[in-house]
């Protein structure tokens, strides 16, 4: 019952994606449309094919580039959530500072890494975390400062430390405000490396694609594109498996509470 | 145990003044006053409250809403300094951070991600000596320790649940396990039946009394249900609107255990009616 559920649910949206290529592939054709201006899937599947050999390096750098910015920036997210979540002074007196940090757009922070690292990884790297780390921040900060006052109350009582309250509630309590961050972090980080890497690099999906652009190979771009979103679904997936383990309690979901 | 202490602490008017005890329950309020906020804004909570419990008492506090009934159990585990005077246990000023002791709320507040028998262990984490053994005794020993309590508050075979598979009055039944599983000497109880329904809080109300019979610990419990405060309680302290002052104390010498058709007797309804007259007449803000 719960299975055939699940199984319809995935169906559909397999169905969706499928769907929404077909109608693309169906406009393009009815309406002539060149392959310049909006390339048909079919064309771009094509080209993906052709010429994977030689976008694999590039791939795997964008990758390795974003998952190292993304590491970072959780890393740092974490500690500055903690800190300002666990602190009412730090709180208020380092979020002014944060939202007008994170106001700034990322573009134009990538020229000065670059005068500062050079071209290359670091910026793109620098570039993610830097996107990146502003919700994670805000949802482990909220997460830590929303704790019920009488459950660390009980603690309290019972002679627990800050740093027990901590790890025996607030912590835990933030997980799901973590994971829901995550997926938010995850797809910006690509969008940083990409950015960084479409101004400033000679390596990474994003140069690909504006050579490609530059080239008047339209298709490429497209198939850069869809390297990119399917990669953002890949580590989105994966980052949905490990909340669904951590943090199952907040679901509450049957097979969790059995498990 | 630990003979009196005379020297340091301002000597208090008790009611037996002859025997003054001193056992690891005994909590004493001397002058206290309470404040909340400075200068215009400034509420005073508590007025001069000077109050004495005994090692092993069951205290009901009643008193009309914002009377500081709560403010006086947060002095009591010292998650509220006083303004004035002074509160003791065991003859020792209350400071934060070295008690152990049992509390319970209203709300259950039990950690959503852990299993009944996981919440109840929390305080196992945290008090010592326990704390120190947690790691080497948790699969065993401190497992049937709650267990066994579990069993006895009615929740066997409920340990592997969540807390939110089990009922309001199952899960107030568990905070009270958690409350109570490192054997506190003190245990506080801030209405923690009234959310419940009324059977419900009655049937709790038997198990509480079962515990307090077998483990007898201090208990202090604020309570807005004089009927409530008369089953469970040795004692019964009336508290004025803000600033709270107590205007009455009253013993309850019903015979244990005390059970709900008790409650319909004549001498338990006169007593509650006593006490209901009293809130009455404090005028209520």
């Amino acid at each position: 019952m719960q299975l055939a559920k699940r199984m319809h649910e995935q169906m559909s949206s397999i169905l969706l994606i499928m769907g929404f290529f077909l109608a693309w592939e169906v406009l393009c054709r009815m309406f002539g449309v060149s392959d310049l201006v909006l390339p048909k899937p079919s064309e771009i599947v094509v080209t993906l094919v052709k010429q994977f050999h030689g976008l694999l390096p590039h791939l795997i750098q964008t990758v390795y580039t974003t998952v190292v910015g993304f590491a970072l920036g959780l890393l740092v997210g974490v500690l500055i959530g903690g800190l300002i979540g666990t602190s009412r002074l730090a709180y208020n007196s380092a979020y002014p500072l944060l939202i007008g940090f994170s106001s700034i757009p990322k573009v134009a922070i990538i020229p000065i890494l670059v005068v500062w690292f050079g071209a290359g990884t670091v910026p793109a790297v620098l570039t993610s975390l830097i996107i990146c780390f502003f919700p994670i921040v805000v949802n482990v900060a909220t997460g830590l400062a929303t704790t019920e006052p009488e459950l660390e109350d009980v603690l309290k009582a019972l002679g627990a430390s800050k740093l027990d309250i901590l790890w025996n509630v607030g912590l835990p309590r933030t997980m799901p405000y973590l994971f829901a961050s995550l997926k938010v972090a995850l797809t910006v980080a690509f969008i940083g490396t990409i950015t960084s890497e479409t101004i400033a690099s000679n390596q990474g999906i994003g140069t690909v694609m504006m050579i490609a652009s530059a080239n008047f190979d339209v298709p490429l771009v497209f198939a850069g594109l869809l390297l990119v979103s399917i990669m953002g679904v890949a580590l989105y997936a994966v980052s949905a498996l490990i909340e669904q383990k951590v943090t199952g309690w907040a679901n509450r979901k049957t097979e969790f509470a059995m498990g | 145990m630990a003979p009196a202490q005379p020297s340091k602490v301002t000597p208090v008017v008790t009611r037996d003044a002859t025997r003054v005890e001193q056992g690891p329950g005994t909590i004493k309020f001397d002058h206290v006053s309470v404040t909340f906020g400075r200068g215009m804004d400034a509420v005073k909570a508590l007025d001069e409250v000077t109050l004495e419990l005994r090692d092993g008492e069951f205290v009901g506090l009643v008193g009309p809403s914002g009377c500081g009934k709560s403010t006086i159990l947060k002095l009591v585990c010292g998650l509220l300094a006083p303004s004035s005077g002074t509160v003791t246990i065991a003859g020792k000023r209350v400071e934060r951070g070295k008690l152990s002791v049992g509390i319970a709320f209203q709300n259950p507040t039990l950690l959503p991600w852990l299993t009944i028998e996981r919440n109840v262990m929390v305080p196992l984490k945290i008090v010592e000596p326990f704390r120190s053994q947690y790691r080497a005794k948790r699969r065993t020993e401190f497992r049937d320790r709650v267990h066994a309590l579990l069993a006895q508050v009615g929740l066997k075979g409920f340990a592997n649940k969540f807390p939110w598979q089990l009922s309001g009055g199952m899960q107030q039944r568990a905070n009270l396990c958690r409350a109570l599983i490192h054997g506190p000497k003190l245990l506080l109880l801030d209405e923690p039946f009234g959310a419940l329904d009324h059977f419900t809080r009655e049937a709790l109300w038997g198990t509480m009394q079962e515990l307090w019979m077998q483990r007898r610990p201090t208990v202090l419990l604020v309570s807005h249900d004089l009927r409530e405060a008369a089953y469970l309680a040795t004692r019964i302290c009336v508290m004025s609107a803000r600033p709270g002052r107590i205007i009455c104390d009253q013993d309850v010498s019903f015979a244990r255990p005390r059970t709900i058709p008790m409650t319909y007797e004549h001498d338990f309804v006169a007593l509650n009616q006593r006490l209901r007259a009293l809130i009455s007449d404090v005028p209520t803000t």
